[in-house]
């Protein structure tokens, strides 16, 4: 497919996710709605993956430079931060450590149980 | 000069992407894991604009345009997902029980940090939703009274801090399932640690772009109750 049609369709579900997140009272942003709007229409068949999957390798590829404009903004919001700055930072670095830790293993325990039930 | 760069919208643009590839160019040459291109690009352009006496609001003026970018490339993150469906479908349990453990984890461990250093009832809301996508994070910061610029730092310091380490804990704590690891990276980093993700694997990549959409909205659900506990 035409590399303009496939962003044709990649922004036309972003457009009607904002109208969602414009008619639903939840604290739900725009992306999410998109996300599971696209998901929906391909595993529907509305929507074929050849159809959008040029224009969408491409913004997964550029996606890490899009976080830089708002990172960049700690210049400016870090004096928010310092008042509590090494409680802050103790807190992001343990809840990091611990969020990864908790999630894969539970995630690998219960894969590895039901791998052996399987047997 | 800053009165040009202000008017310039490709100055922010330009500066972004070429650091950003600066990153990547030290990467490939030392293979350190502190040589994060997401972070050299953030260092690089914070100690350009401080050198050369740039205001924020000038480099912002451009560089907004490549964040408008994101909830589009956020939804592509769907695509991946549905390459993976079969994958999803047969470890659907584990998945929903391993973030549902992850979300709890985080609202919990941030609730006992703040009982360890008596947070007011403002910080403590703050750092509620610091493991969850920007946007979610925002929304539920601004409602439960926390100070959201400050939650915007922790969300972002949490991704990049996730990005660079979440291998690393994932060895450590010998996690291996492909399905485990890309939970793990994107319960606990959101989207940023999502692009190491997609690094590491397609399988990876996949499970660490659902976490975006289930973690967030599964902190939707259950943070009122946290929020009250402090």
């Amino acid at each position: 497919m035409k590399i303009l049609e496939q962003f044709s369709i990649l922004f036309a579900i972003t457009f009607f996710a904002e109208v969602i997140k414009h008619l639903l009272p939840f604290p739900i942003p725009a992306s999410i709605y998109g996300m599971l709007l696209l998901f929906s229409v391909l595993c529907l068949g509305w929507v074929k993956l050849g159809n959008i999957q040029k224009a969408g390798g491409f913004f997964i590829e550029i996606m890490p430079i899009m976080f830089i404009p708002a990172a960049v903004g700690l210049l400016v919001s870090f004096q928010q931060l310092e008042a509590m700055f090494i409680p802050a930072v103790i807190t992001v670095i343990v809840t990091t450590f611990v969020v990864s830790a908790v999630t894969g293993i539970v995630t690998q325990w219960v894969i590895r149980y039901e791998r052996r039930r399987e047997k | 000069m800053n009165e040009f760069l202000f008017n310039s919208w490709t100055f922010g643009i330009v500066i972004s992407i070429v650091s950003y590839q600066f990153g990547i160019f030290l990467k490939k040459k030392y293979k350190s894991p502190l040589l994060n291109p997401l972070l050299v690009s953030i260092t690089c352009v914070i100690l350009f604009l401080v050198a050369f006496d740039v205001d924020y609001e000038s480099y912002y003026n451009g560089a907004k345009y490549l964040g408008y970018l994101l909830t589009p490339a956020t939804i592509c993150l769907a695509i991946p997902l549905y390459e993976q469906l079969d994958l999803l479908k047969k470890h659907l349990k584990a998945i929903l029980l391993g973030v549902s453990a992850g979300v709890l984890a985080s609202l919990s461990s941030v609730y006992l940090l703040a009982l360890l250093f008596h947070f007011s009832h403002e910080q403590y809301v703050t750092f509620l939703p610091k493991s969850i996508t920007t946007a979610i994070g925002i929304s539920i910061s601004e409602e439960l009274g926390g100070f959201v610029t400050v939650s915007v730092v922790a969300i972002i310091i949490t991704g990049i801090l996730g990005n660079i380490a979440a291998e690393k804990i994932c060895s450590i704590c010998r996690i291996q399932e492909p399905v485990a690891k890309g939970l793990a990276i994107g319960t606990s980093s959101h989207a940023i640690g999502t692009v190491k993700a997609m690094e590491m694997g397609k399988v990876e990549g996949a499970m660490s772009s659902l976490t975006i959409a289930m973690a967030g909205i599964f902190t939707v659900f259950i943070v009122t109750f946290f929020s009250d506990l402090l």
